[in-house]
This record gives C-alpha cells, sequence and structure tokens, in this order.
C-alpha cells in the first residue's frame, strides 16, 4: 500500500518536472502558433472589413476562384509526380550505394551536397542552363534541335521537377539506407536457404521491410514539396508561367494585396486536405503506431 | 557479380555528375573575368538573340572578381550580415527552447503527452502557406513586422527540431538514468550531465538541419520584411545577377560557403538526423 502511495507521488513529480521541460516550448507555440490559428478559423467566417458573420462565404469565394483552382490544381499535379518519382529515385540509388563498398560514402556525400546549396545560389546556374538562350539549348542546337524556351512555357513544370529532385534525393537516400539497414541479414539468408533470388528478396524482404520508411519519407517529402516555391519564385518570380502557378505563390500574391479572409479560409482548407492526404497515406502503409509520424 | 558492380559504378558516377558538374561550374565561374563571364552568359541575362557557352576551364582564371566584390558591393555584406543576424539567434533560441521539450517528451511519461506529440508533428509538416497568416497577424500585433525578429521567434519555436532531438533523447538508455538518480542526480542535474551529453548528437543534427533551412529562407523574409535593405542574402543574391553578372557567380560562392562548411563539419550528423527522423517506434 505504502509502496503504491510512494510510486504515485514519484509519477506525479515526474510529470510535473515534464511540463516544467515543456513549458516554454508550448507557451510560444500557443502564443505564436494555436491562438493566432484559431483567430484566423474564427476570421474565415467573417467579413473583413464589416466584421459580419458570413458563414461559408470566404470559402465558397476560394473555392471559385479561378486562381486557386489553378493553383490547386498544380500543387496536387506537382506532389503526385513528384513524390513516386522521388521516392523511387532515391530508393534505386540507395541500393545501388548500399553495394559500393569503397566508393559508398563517397556517393553519399555526394547526393547530400544539393542540401546544402543555398537556392539562391544555384537558381543562378538553372538559369544559365534552362534560358531561353541558355546551355541546354545550345546543346539542342548543336544536335540540331529546336529551342525551347524552358522557363517560360509549360515545360517550366519539368524544370521545377528537375530541382526538387535534385535537391531532395540525397536527403531521402539517406533515410531509404537507414530503412535498409535495419532490416535484419538474417532474413536474407533464410530467403537465399530457401532459395529467393534477388528480385523475390527485394519484393518479400526489402519492400514490406521498408514500409515504415516509406511513410516518413513520403511525409518530409511532402513537406519539401511546399520549398520549390523558392526556385519558382526567384527563377519567375511572382506570376511564373501557368504551369507552375502554385499555392504558394497565390498565398503570395493574395498577401501583397492583403486579401485576409481569402487567406484564413484557404490556410484552412490547404491544412485540412493534406491532413486528409497524411491520414489516407497512413492508412495505406498500414502501420498502427501513433507516435511516430 | 563484378559486371554488376561496374553497372551499378557507373549508374552512381553519372548521376553524381549531374551534381557535380554545377559545382564546378560555380566554383570555376567564380574565378572568371567579367569579359569571360559576359561573353559566355551574357545571353542569358539580355535580349540578344544569341546562345550562351561556357567554359570548363576558365581562359584567364583570376581573383578580380572577389575583390571587386569586397570593394564594390558594400550591399553584399550587409545583406551578408543580415542573414547571420536573423539565422543565428533563432538557432541559439532553439537550444533554450527545443531542446528541454525534446527531453520531455523522450524521457517522461505524462498524461496528454502522445497527443501533444501529434501536435508538434501536425505543425511541423504544415507548410508555411498555412501559418503565414496566423503569423502575421501575431507579429503585426507586437509590432514585429519589418524586424529581424519576425523571423527569429517563428523559427526559436519551430518544432522539427524537438522532432527530431526526442528521437535522440530516447535512446538513451533508462539504466543510465536510473544509475544517476541512485546517484542523487536530481531531474535536472540529470537532463544537464546525462541528458545534453548523451544526446549531443542530436541537438547537433537539429541545429545543422535548422542552420541550412534557415540559411535558405525565402518565404519568410519574402512575407514578414518589407524593407528590402533587411533582406537575407537568399532574396538578395538573385538581384546581383541582373546588376553585375561578373561578381554574381563570386556572391553565390561565397553565400555558400557558410553552409558548406556546416555540411563538411556535420555531415555526420545530417545523415543522423535524417536517419533519427525515420526511426520506428
Amino acid at each position: 500500500m505504502r509502496e503504491k502511495k510512494k510510486k504515485t507521488t514519484i509519477q506525479k513529480r515526474e510529470s510535473i518536472v515534464a511540463w516544467l521541460f515543456l513549458m516554454p516550448s508550448l507557451a510560444g507555440i500557443m502564443f505564436f502558433i494555436l491562438i493566432p490559428f484559431g483567430d484566423v478559423v474564427r476570421r474565415s467566417f467573417y467579413e473583413a472589413m464589416s466584421g459580419k458573420f458570413v458563414g461559408i462565404d470566404n470559402y465558397i469565394t476560394v473555392f471559385i476562384n479561378e486562381a486557386f483552382q489553378l493553383a490547386a490544381k498544380n500543387t496536387g499535379r506537382f506532389i503526385l509526380i513528384c513524390i513516386p518519382l522521388l521516392l523511387v529515385i532515391s530508393l534505386f540509388l540507395s541500393i545501388l550505394v548500399m553495394g559500393q563498398k569503397k566508393f559508398g560514402d563517397f556517393f553519399k556525400s555526394s547526393f547530400l551536397i544539393p542540401m546544402a546549396i543555398p537556392v539562391a545560389s544555384i537558381v543562378l546556374l538553372w538559369d544559365v542552363f534552362f534560358n531561353k538562350n541558355g546551355l541546354v539549348n545550345r546543346m539542342l542546337s548543336m544536335l540540331g534541335g529546336q529551342s525551347v524556351d524552358w522557363m517560360h512555357t509549360s515545360k517550366a513544370f519539368y524544370i521545377l521537377v528537375f530541382s526538387y529532385l535534385w535537391k531532395n534525393t540525397g536527403y531521402d537516400m539517406v533515410l531509404w539506407l537507414a530503412g535498409l539497414n535495419g532490416i535484419p541479414l538474417a532474413l536474407y539468408e533464410a530467403a537465399a536457404i530457401d532459395g529467393a533470388g534477388t528480385w523475390g528478396k527485394f519484393r518479400y524482404i526489402t519492400l514490406p521491410g521498408l514500409l515504415p520508411t516509406a511513410f516518413t519519407l513520403f511525409v518530409l517529402s511532402l513537406i519539401n514539396s511546399f520549398k520549390v516555391f523558392r526556385e519558382a519564385y526567384l527563377i519567375a518570380g511572382s506570376y511564373p508561367d501557368n504551369s507552375i502557378y502554385m499555392l504558394q505563390h497565390l498565398f503570395n500574391n493574395w498577401f501583397v494585396t492583403m486579401d485576409i479572409q481569402k487567406m484564413c479560409a484557404a490556410a484552412i482548407v490547404v491544412a485540412i486536405i493534406l491532413l486528409i492526404f497524411i491520414l489516407i497515406v497512413r492508412r495505406f502503409s498500414n502501420r498502427g503506431e501513433e507516435d511516430s509520424i | 557479380m563484378k559486371k554488376k558492380r561496374f553497372l551499378s559504378l557507373g549508374i552512381l558516377l553519372t548521376i553524381s555528375l549531374f551534381i557535380w558538374i554545377p559545382l564546378w561550374m560555380m566554383v570555376t565561374g567564380s574565378f572568371m573575368g567579367t569579359q569571360e563571364i559576359n561573353e559566355m552568359i551574357g545571353p542569358v541575362f539580355s535580349n540578344e538573340n544569341k546562345l550562351a557557352t561556357w567554359h570548363f576551364i576558365p581562359d584567364f582564371p583570376t581573383l578580380k572578381p572577389y575583390v571587386e566584390l569586397l570593394l564594390d558591393s558594400p550591399n553584399f555584406f550587409v545583406m551578408f550580415w543580415n542573414s547571420c543576424r536573423q539565422v543565428i539567434p533563432g538557432l541559439i533560441g532553439q537550444l533554450f527552447i527545443a531542446v528541454p521539450a525534446a527531453w520531455s517528451f523522450g524521457r517522461y511519461n505524462f498524461k496528454g503527452k502522445k497527443l501533444l506529440f501529434i501536435l508538434y508533428i501536425v505543425l511541423m509538416i504544415m507548410p508555411f502557406q498555412v501559418t503565414m497568416v496566423s503569423s502575421y497577424l501575431v507579429l503585426n500585433k507586437f509590432h514585429l513586422l519589418n524586424t529581424d525578429f519576425a523571423l527569429i521567434l517563428p523559427n526559436i519555436f519551430s518544432t522539427f527540431p524537438v522532432f527530431i532531438m526526442e528521437k535522440f533523447f530516447k535512446s538513451i538508455p533508462k539504466s543510465l538514468i536510473e544509475a544517476a538518480k541512485i546517484d542523487g542526480a536530481g531531474e535536472f542535474k540529470t537532463f544537464f550531465y546525462i541528458g545534453i551529453p548523451m544526446g549531443a548528437s542530436g541537438i547537433i543534427s537539429a541545429i545543422v538541419l535548422g542552420f541550412l533551412e534557415a540559411w535558405n529562407g525565402i518565404e519568410q523574409p519574402l512575407t514578414f520584411l518589407k524593407d528590402k535593405s533587411l533582406w537575407p542574402l537568399s532574396l538578395y543574391l538573385p538581384d546581383i545577377a541582373k546588376e553585375k553578372l561578373g561578381v554574381a557567380m563570386v556572391a553565390s560562392v561565397i553565400a555558400m560557403i557558410p553552409a558548406i562548411l556546416i555540411f563538411l563539419f556535420g555531415q555526420k550528423y545530417i545523415e543522423q538526423g535524417i536517419a533519427a527522423s525515420g526511426i520506428k517506434e
């Protein structure tokens, strides 16, 4: 009886200490993010100027806004094309790097370097390559091809895909490598005894073993996909070609014109869509654990 | 077997060229004279109907662009200093705010912990655009817009470092903490003498990743800093190219140096940090 009492007081004490450690961070988050975001939720139902309650009118305005439709479509298209592509390429590379005993570290470093190169530095080169007078067109013309205005036509979309892959492949590769290293070798040995070939081992051991990693990778890649705005903005400015006009541009432009009520509603729409998207993928990757993302 | 290894080596080498060639071009480009640069890539920045070329090795390597940037572009250094002022305090702030929070999540069990941690993860996932208006509203209320604090404060309370460091703190063996307790160490002593040293690589990972992210910041300064003289290097750099192509390469290289140094110093930690974010519970 006494023992039990002692234990609960310890637990109580510990949880007080835990809250103390957490307090500064939690207070900051409340103050800087949660409370203001609550205000955004409220504002999304009101008219900014008159302060009149307008129900879901702001949401309707956002949904029928043509710029929003275009931006949402482009952002969705970008995510759906880039993330699978990134996951497959980085997995492929991580398997190749795993097989390299001597040069593995060299390649790992090589692929990670783009993480460290500031976007502002590299866009200068992307411009040199993909400008309509740029080096890619120079190469094309030497091969007898036609010049293409890469950045200011619908081709811009693919340039953006390229720059996203360029920047993020290393990051994802390191995560895949961690996942690959986490698969017990014994499983492969056992499979070899049972006569499994390379493909069989990949299909029945590697892929299932990587599923949890895949989910994390998906989420982190999703976060990073929103950051291609940096390249897009630095190369093409606030109003790039229609094919790369993203939600990020839209928010930026609404911000410039101080369209607060639209922004509030749109922020909530984007947040909800992202959460639903992540929950669906989480279901799909079939993970019960709550703690890790 | 051997053939396969060669094939894989070949593929890896080819792909790594996509990284090494631009890097090589940037570094060698920074040693080219203004005239050479203008001749090669001038057409990109003007409306001439001519295609750009590139010399893979500079015709006349020179340090002149560096000197020119040093002497003629005081703006560059103002922006460089802006970047430092906006990035470094945020990271130091993270040490005081995020480290204890991560320790709390990694070390203790308390009511509501799970829910709170999910909240932290959700906040980490949300792109800047979702919290853009709310951040604006709060910064505006406290008259912090158009000051360095508009970038520093939100960064201090970023939940990403908490997420990374929690994994490291969690992996500290329980027995070690128990042993410290038996020796009479209180909760705070345990944090300082066990937690921080044992979780050091996690802390460094988070800070290094945080630096690379903040040094690259475009969205936040673009939104919260109206005054161009406060802009960080990341926003200002493209302007240089329009004005002075000759020094643009040098400016790009110098902007890259802090990030590359941190990368070289911290690559091990970066890898650990990235890998930690994937560890399943």
